[in-house]
Formats: structure tokens, C-alpha cells, sequence
């Protein structure tokens, strides 16, 4: 079995400083897969690498076995990668339903067409109101997505990315800058809405990545240092001293 | 203020519903009924021109408003459009077309431009594109007096609508049946154009005019969705021009340049680029400010850029929006907070602008008259501009409407803030 | 020989007015992303002040007075209109300054009439300053090129031996660093548009009287300068150099030299047609160079800007 997204010698510089310095990974297919590092360890740079927002200096990038080089954001996207931002990339000026119906349009077929009503489809309205009843948003279908609280915006920034049907979804800091409370509901929410298709997540809360991932990468100066479960990257003397140590402790 | 939620739509609406087509079927009869209501002649002409203009700021508008593309060139799409079809008038082949199918010609001809056009010019939004159409544009537009087999050179090129098969006996030899043909195309072009914006392509327009990059992160190009509008908007575009060509039977270099370009931005803004309608509102708006002003004024050019930038700069979202502005009151059945304080804001606000504009009237012929002509005529009254009264008394109706309205200004803002407030809502 | 060197000369005139026009344009754009469409206005209206000054005070004043007072108008318009058209985003930007444009040629209109006016060089700058062969070289154009050359000079030691020129330099090349860094305050703003707009100032006293001085001359000239920008690459003012000088030498040369299609085409091996205004390529066979010689800098962006799509020199995305 071909592994969802693998990742070869990936190597990225601006000017003269080198971020990526050589990334070998390969994530499995129905994995969940955190990525954790120090600020500045590259790791969103690595999400920007996989999904074509930059182009790499060196290095391969494979989804289900199929080279991704040179291939735009939307052709990756249609080839089954979606991921969400950072900093919240929605559609402001669109109520929440549409946001979701957009994000639905080109999985469904719809592509370029002129011809097709989307209001007459049923199809896209049940769709899209499934995942605003699955992200918890149903509420605030006809809302501009804009005026929506932050939580609620990086969930309908997560209804958005699952929606096209995407079977690998990235998650970049999906809970950065939550309360408790609302990261909770964002860690259910990842949980039940990537059933069975393969996550890779970016994130700095540990009790987050611990209770979520089947397997970790660790990511330090644009390195991986550290790959495998919870439990052994937890007990990798290189992982305690470069980094987890003092995440840990800052945790307790 | 670009924004268009279809939150008026119903939970399960699916197909045509009498509320979807209520508008449409009132449009029609609406323009059905107009040539009976005004007959006379000139007032034909003005409506035959609006009918043009609102095609025509429509097709601007799946620029501007629906795909966020500022284009400094769009009368070129309408220009060539509209030669295209003065040169089929010309033609021995006219004489087996129908006159009503030529603006189809001219929308082909007009589509056909954008896709070329379209190919290198849509890759970015926003400075980069305006820049472009500015200078695709001007490039066109200087064309005109160098490809004169096609352009015509200065006189422009003319034909005769006349010539054409006789469309159910129907020749189109007097105006209200021009009227007619512009009327059916003009709620044709418009329905489509609505449904258009209802379609997947017509709906990423919109996202990739928010947001560019996320679109693409969800499967489409935004290049490719930009090139679409465009295309479409050049097929309308040139519709316009089959129109203005059957009308006029004229077309010269003025329909291809920059003015052309610049009022149709003009009358698309001033109307409300977030709204569909907008386009029509500015169009009715500017046709018969334009067709009253320029007969009142000969500064009226003054005025009208005058009312641009104060609509740029105060109500970006133009007129439509500011009428969409009152629906919440209107819904909350707050609306009669607003009537007083309107009249006694808004009053003294047009007693200052008549004093404005008096003053610069009364200037205006103190500069450029001929010498020895002092007397002018200025709201119905004639008078000396070297008389020192009216000056005075202008000057009287400018600073005292402008101390009125800006003393109750503050009400206003109290009163529409209470307007827009729900019973039993904090404030 | 001689007569190349004399349209050198001339093209330099052009190619020197236009990038002072579009260094300002660059200036602003590359500071505030905002790209002034009436710029050429700030030049008309130049040229109209130092009209109304000369009258009384003679065309030096004139020189000196007016370009300051464009700047405070310019500075005006920052002040009271873009800051506030600001927070709606860059497009509405790009529509205030075009409704400013055609405000400003209305106003101009208002004032001075519909006429050209007769704005003129001063005396003592009429005549030839030396010949070339039998060409003669007027003194106000090269009065122009020192005039040009010597603020280009000042605006290269603003650039940079100062504080300020470091900051605006910074800008050209890093825009969000620079704001981060909290240098993007107001005040930078409405100098740099203050300066941008004297500048196109300048080039409107100086080239009103020979380019003629009416309301229609900002939009004549102010799509070349946008095409210049365009070309040379948005926000680089290298680029908008070389621009300014290639367009500036193309069209003097398209002009000077009157290349027709017909030799082209017969020596190619094609006949021309008999009479040729009944063929349908009469257009083709009558074409000369000076005919096309205005559309060249159009050409030249749509060559451009199909093949490099940022410019000669551009980097930035816009």
C-alpha cells in the first residue's frame, strides 16, 4: 500500500537561510498524524510546501504515489489534499452556508458550469447543511460569515476543508488561541469529522496532539529529530532534551 | 460592502417560486407599459438610451461587483460589439437576418475579444488588472483611427437598421419600436446575467473575489474563474453594442475610449456595486441626471464627478445600498423614526447644495461669459452677475443649510441608530 | 549620424518627464499600495499653477511656487480623502483617485476654461542652445534634461544618505516589515504622496509649455505613465527608468523615421494592390511608423506583460 503523502529530501531556502533542511516522512493512509516543534522549527512551512503555496528549492512530494511537483494549489486539492490556515481563511462576506456550498461545488462535480442553478441543487443544499449540522453551525447558516465569534469561525474554517470530501486533511494550529472550552469542542469536532481518512495537523497544545494522534513527528530546525507514537516520541531522550522536556513542564 | 448573501432564499427552495419571478414579471410589465406613459419622443430616446446603459453596467458590474475586477476598459467589449454590427447592417447578408438577433452578433464579437483579451489580462485581480484594461483600452481605442476598414477613423462607421429582414413586419423605421427590441433584449441580458451569479462559476466568483487563495485550496483556479467572468462579461458587453448600433445606427471612437470606460465605472459605483440592481439603479439615475443637468447647466460634468467622489468616499455601497440600508428598519416597522429627522436634516442640506451651486453657477458665468453679457438666467429667476444680491443671497442659502443640517445631523444618526435597534433590545 | 543624435536627445526629454511623473507614481504605490490614477492631474494642475503665477510673477516663480503648492494640495487630498477611502480596501482606492481625475480636469475646466492657454517658455530660454549639423537643439529642452537630471540627483541623496530616504527605501523592498516596525504613520504617508504629487508637479511647469497646457493633458499623458509603471514592473523605480527611456526613445524614433509597411511588404516579395484604399488591407499598406508611433508603449505592455508577467523589473505581487 502506497503511503498517503510521502515526503522525500524536502528542502526549502529563502535566500540565504535554509528552513527545511532535509525532511524524509511518510504518513499511511487512516493515520493521524501531529506535527509539533518550537516556533520557528518550519512547520508551517512544511504545510505550505506540501500544498504548493511555495514552491520547494529541492525534494519530492508524493499523495497516494503521485509526484506533486510543479501541480497548483487546486490541482492538489482535486487530487484529494485539503488543509486549513493558520490564520482564519474563510470567505468573510458570505453567509456560513455559502462558504460551506462553495467548498462543495467542485467535489460534487459542478467544476466550471454556467448551466446548473446552485440554489435548485438538492444535493449541495442537504450537503452543505449536513456539515453546518456537523460543525455545529446550523444556527448560523444565513449569518455573514464574518460576524461569526473566532471559535466558530475556525470551525466553519474546518467545515470548509473537510467538505470537498478530501480524504487527506492538514490542519494548521486548529485550536491556536481557544479556551478550554472551545478546544474541546474543536478536538471532538477533528475527531469525528476526519473518521477514517488521514489527518495531518500542526499544533502546539500537547494535550491536543497526545489524545489525537497515532503517530508524532517532531520538528526542530527544520529537521525531523523524532517520528513515531505518542508514547516512544514522549520517551525519546533527543525529543526531552531539544524540546518536549520543556514543553512538558511548561504543560504541568 | 460588496457583500451578497443569499439569505433571502428559503430553506429548500429549489426551483421558481412566485417570489423568485415576482421581480422579473413586474420588470416586464414595467417596460411593457412605459412607452404608453411616456410617449413623447425624446422621452423614447432617454429610455432607449437607459435600456443600453443598464445592459451595459450590468456586463460592468460581473466585473466590479460580482468578480472584483476594476477594468479601466470595458467600452471596447461594447465597442466592437457595436461595429461588428453596423458592418452586418452593411452587408448584403443583412437583408435575411432579423433585426432583433443582430445584438447577438455583437455579443459573440464582444466574447470573442474578451477571451483574448482575458488570457494574460486575468491572472491577477485588483491594481494589476486595472492597469491592464487601461491600457488594452487605449490601445484599442487609438486603433481606431489606424484600422479605419474596421474603425471607420474619426467619422466612425454608420448603417441603416432598416435594411434587415423584417422581423413579423416589423421594420423598426420609428423609435418605439426600437424601444421594444431593447426592452426584450434588456430583460433577457438581465435574467441571465441574474442567473448567471446563481451558478457554481457565477457563485466562485464571488469567493475568489473575497478570497483568492482559499479558493484555490478548494479546487478552483482563480484565474480560470476570473477568465470566465470576463468572457461572460464581454459577451454582454457587446450585446450592449448590438444594442447602441441599432439604436444609433452609428459607432465612432468615443464608444471605444477611456471616458466611456470611466462613466460606465461611474454610473455601475454611483448606483452600488454590492447589490444586482445597483447597476439599474445607477443607470435610471445617471441617464436622467445627465439628460436634465447637461440641459440646465453646462457645467453639469462638474457636478456629476462631484457627486462621485462624495459617493466614493461617503457611501461606497451607492445608492442600492443605501436603500438596502432601510430594509431593517422597514422590517422592524421602525421607519417613521426616520421621517422627521430626515426632513429637518435633509432639507437644509439641499437649500445649502442650491446655494453651492448657485455660487458656482453665478462665478461660473462671472468667468466665462462673453464680455458684456451679465445677465443670466439661474432657477427660474434672471438676474445681473454683477449684481452684489445674489451673490448674497446664495451665499446666505449655502451657510445657513449647511449650519442646519449639521446641527441636526446628530439626531439623525440618534434616530437611525434607534431605527435599527429591535424592541426590547439593549442598546 | 547627426539626425539619430538629435532624436537621442529628444527621446531623453520625453523618457525624463515620463519617469519623473512615474518615480512619484512609484514612490506612492510602493509606499501605501495605492496607485494615484490622477497623478497626471497633480502634473495638469502644475502646469496651471505655474501659468496663473507667470502671469504676475514670470515663469521662474512660477517654477518655483507651484510645485510646492501641488504638493499641498496632493497632501490635502491624502489628508481629507484616501486615509478616509482607506480602510474600504486598494480597489475603492484606485476609484477615488479616478473620480478625483476626472474632478480635477472639471475644476480645471471651471477655472481656466476649455481652451488651451498660453503658457509659454520664458524668453530667455528661447532659441537654440547649440546645433548639431543643421538641427538645432532648443535651450528649454536642454534646460529640461539639467532640470530633470539635477532633482533626480536631489531625490537620489534623499534616497539615500537620509533617515527618511531609508525608511521610504526599506519600503520599496520590505512594505510589511516596515510597517511593523511602526514607520508607516500617517504622517510618512501624506509626505511621501505630498512629494510624489510636487514632483508630478514639476514635470507639469516644464512641460506645459511645450507640450501645451489644456484640461484634456492629464488624461493624455496619464496612461503612458501607467503603462510605464507597468512595464518598468509596479513598485520598482529602476524599472520605471529604463521604461521611461525606452518608451521615450521608441516613439521619438517611430516619429522621426518614417517607416512604411509598403517598402516592408514589397520587399518582402508582395504586390501591392490596385487602387490600394478598395483592398481590404489598405490599412496594412498605408501604415507608417509615425502613424503608429503613440500605440508602440500599448504594444510594448501587452508584449510584456505576456511573457514576464510582473515587468521588466517587478518582483512584487500586487
Amino acid at each position: 500500500m502506497t503511503a498517503a503523502l510521502d515526503i522525500k529530501g524536502l528542502r526549502k531556502s529563502f535566500g540565504q537561510t535554509e528552513i527545511i533542511r532535509g525532511i524524509d516522512l511518510s504518513i499511511n493512509r487512516g493515520e493521524r498524524h501531529a506535527i509539533i516543534g518550537p516556533n520557528g522549527a518550519g512547520k508551517s512551512t512544511l504545510f505550505n510546501l506540501i500544498t504548493a503555496r511555495f514552491p520547494p528549492t529541492s525534494g519530492s512530494i508524493s499523495l497516494h504515489g503521485r509526484n506533486l511537483q510543479g501541480l497548483a494549489p487546486y490541482q492538489i486539492n482535486r487530487l484529494g489534499l485539503s488543509r486549513s490556515f493558520q490564520i482564519t481563511n474563510i470567505f468573510p462576506k458570505m453567509s456560513v452556508f455559502e462558504n460551506v456550498r462553495c467548498a462543495l461545488l467542485w467535489a460534487q462535480g459542478y467544476r466550471y458550469s454556467f448551466w446548473n442553478m446552485v440554489s435548485r441543487s438538492r444535493a449541495l443544499t442537504e450537503g452543505a447543511d449536513a456539515i453546518l449540522e456537523q460543525i455545529n453551525l446550523s444556527q448560523r447558516r444565513d449569518l455573514p460569515a464574518g460576524v461569526l465569534s473566532y471559535a466558530e469561525q475556525r470551525a466553519l474554517e474546518i467545515g470548509i476543508t473537510i467538505a470537498g470530501g478530501a480524504d487527506v486533511i492538514m490542519l494548521d494550529e486548529p485550536t491556536a488561541g481557544m479556551s478550554h472550552s472551545e478546544t474541546d469542542y474543536i478536538v471532538e469536532l477533528i475527531r469525528t469529522v476526519t473518521e477514517g481518512k488521514t489527518l495531518v495537523m500542526v499544533e502546539h497544545d500537547m494535550g491536543v496532539v497526545f489524545g489525537l494522534a497515532d503517530r508524532i513527528s517532531v520538528l526542530v530546525y527544520g529537521e525531523i529529530i523524532a517520528t513515531g507514537a505518542p508514547a516512544e516520541v514522549r520517551a525519546n531522550a533527543r525529543v526531552q532534551e531539544a524540546y518536549l522536556g520543556a514543553a512538558l513542564e511548561a504543560e504541568h | 460592502m460588496m457583500q451578497n448573501p443569499d439569505n433571502t432564499q428559503g430553506r429548500m427552495d429549489g426551483g421558481i417560486s412566485m417570489r423568485t419571478a415576482m421581480p422579473w414579471i413586474l420588470a416586464a410589465l414595467l417596460l411593457l407599459v412605459m412607452p404608453f406613459v411616456f410617449q413623447s419622443n425624446s422621452a423614447i430616446t432617454i429610455m432607449n438610451q437607459m435600456g443600453i446603459t443598464i445592459v451595459f453596467a450590468l456586463s460592468y458590474n460581473m466585473l466590479l461587483g460580482q468578480a472584483g475586477m476594476l477594468s479601466f476598459g470595458h467600452a471596447v467589449y461594447m465597442g466592437v460589439g457595436g461595429f461588428v454590427c453596423v458592418h452586418v447592417m452593411n452587408w448584403g447578408i443583412f437583408g435575411s437576418i432579423p433585426l432583433p438577433a443582430l445584438p447577438l452578433v455583437g455579443g459573440i464579437f464582444g466574447m470573442l475579444l474578451a477571451c483574448v483579451v482575458g488570457y494574460f489580462s486575468t491572472r491577477k485581480a485588483g491594481t494589476v488588472f486595472a492597469m491592464i484594461s487601461l491600457g488594452v483600452g487605449e490601445l484599442i481605442a487609438a486603433c481606431s483611427v489606424i484600422i479605419v476598414v474596421f474603425f471607420g477613423g474619426e467619422e466612425g462607421v454608420s448603417g441603416d437598421r432598416t435594411y434587415g429582414l423584417p422581423f413579423f413586419g416589423v421594420e423598426f423605421l420609428n423609435q418605439v419600436e426600437v424601444y421594444y427590441l431593447t426592452a426584450g433584449w434588456l430583460l433577457i441580458s438581465a435574467m441571465l446575467m441574474y442567473l448567471f451569479s446563481r451558478t457554481p462559476i457565477g457563485r466562485m466568483a464571488n469567493a475568489v473575489r473575497d478570497n483568492p487563495e482559499r479558493a484555490e485550496f478548494l479546487g478552483y483556479s482563480s484565474r480560470w474563474v476570473r477568465y470566465n467572468s470576463f468572457v461572460a462579461a464581454g459577451f454582454f458587453a457587446g450585446i450592449a453594442g448590438g444594442l447602441f448600433a441599432i439604436n444609433y445606427e452609428i459607432l465612432t471612437e468615443e464608444n471605444l475610449n477611456l471616458t466611456t470606460s470611466g462613466s460606465i465605472l461611474l454610473v455601475t459605483f454611483l448606483g452600488g456595486v454590492g447589490v444586482f440592481f445597483g447597476p439599474v439603479v445607477g443607470a435610471i439615475v445617471f441617464t436622467l441626471l445627465q439628460t436634465v443637468l447637461s440641459l440646465e447647466t453646462e457645467i453639469w460634468s462638474l457636478y456629476v464627478g462631484a457627486l462621485f467622489v462624495a459617493t466614493v468616499m461617503f457611501f461606497p455601497s451607492g445608492l442600492a445600498g443605501v436603500m438596502q440600508m432601510h430594509v431593517v428598519p422597514i422590517k422592524l416597522g421602525k421607519w417613521r423614526l426616520l421621517v422627521m429627522p430626515y426632513v429637518t436634516t435633509l432639507v437644509p442640506a439641499i437649500f445649502c447644495i442650491i446655494g453651492v451651486s448657485g455660487l458656482i453657477e453665478v462665478l461660473f458665468h462671472a468667468r466665462h461669459a462673453a464680455i458684456g453679457e451679465t445677465e443670466m438666467t439661474l432657477f427660474w429667476v434672471t438676474f445681473q452677475h454683477t449684481a452684489i444680491l445674489p451673490w448674497v443671497v446664495f451665499a446666505l442659502l449655502a451657510l445657513s443649510g449647511f449650519w442646519l443640517a449639521r446641527r441636526n445631523a446628530p439626531s439623525l444618526l440618534d434616530a437611525w441608530h434607534r431605527a435599527n435597534t429591535p424592541d426590547g433590545a439593549d442598546t | 549620424m547627426d539626425l539619430i543624435l538629435v532624436n537621442l536627445i529628444d527621446g531623453l526629454v520625453t523618457g525624463l518627464l515620463l519617469f519623473m511623473l512615474s518615480a512619484g507614481l512609484t514612490l506612492i504605490f510602493s509606499m501605501m499600495g495605492v496607485l494615484n490614477f490622477a497623478h497626471a492631474s497633480f502634473y495638469m494642475l502644475g502646469a496651471y499653477f505655474a501659468y496663473q503665477i507667470s502671469i504676475y510673477l514670470g515663469f521662474w516663480m512660477g517654477l518655483l511656487v507651484a510645485p510646492p503648492l501641488v504638493g499641498i494640495v496632493g497632501a490635502a487630498v491624502e489628508r481629507y480623502g484616501l486615509r478616509r477611502v482607506h480602510q474600504y480596501g486598494h480597489v475603492p482606492e484606485l476609484i477615488f483617485t479616478f473620480g478625483l481625475a476626472l474632478l480635477i480636469e472639471e475644476l480645471v475646466k471651471f477655472i481656466w476654461g476649455n481652451d488651451q492657454i498660453a503658457y509659454r517658455i520664458p524668453e530667455i530660454l528661447e532659441g537654440a542652445a547649440f546645433s548639431i549639423s543643421s538641427y538645432d537643439i532648443p535651450a528649454y529642452k536642454v534646460f529640461m534634461i539639467f532640470l530633470s537630471l539635477g532633482i533626480f540627483a536631489g531625490l537620489l541623496f534623499v534616497l539615500t544618505r537620509t533617515r527618511v530616504g531609508m525608511i521610504i527605501q526599506a519600503a520599496l523592498s520590505y512594505p510589511r516589515t516596515v510597517e511593523a516596525l511602526g514607520h508607516n504613520v500617517p504622517l510618512v504617508f501624506m509626505g511621501v504622496f505630498g512629494v510624489g504629487t510636487a514632483l508630478a508637479g514639476v514635470a507639469g511647469v516644464i512641460a506645459g509649455p511645450v507640450l501645451s497646457t489644456f484640461p484634456g493633458m492629464a488624461f493624455v499623458l496619464g496612461s503612458i505613465v501607467f503603462v510605464t509603471i507597468v512595464i518598468g514592473g509596479l513598485g520598482s523605480l529602476g524599472g520605471a527608468l529604463v521604461a521611461a527611456l525606452i518608451i521615450g526613445w521608441m516613439t521619438t524614433f517611430a516619429k522621426a523615421y518614417n517607416i512604411r509597411m509598403e517598402d516592408i511588404l514589397t520587399s518582402l516579395g508582395f504586390t501591392k494592390p490596385e487602387p490600394v484604399w478598395d483592398s481590404a488591407w489598405a490599412d496594412l499598406w498605408t501604415l507608417t511608423s509615425p502613424q503608429i508611433a503613440d500605440i508602440l508603449p500599448y504594444l510594448l505592455m501587452i508584449l510584456i506583460l505576456v511573457f514576464r508577467p510582473h515587468g521588466l523589473f517587478g518582483k512584487r505581487d500586487v
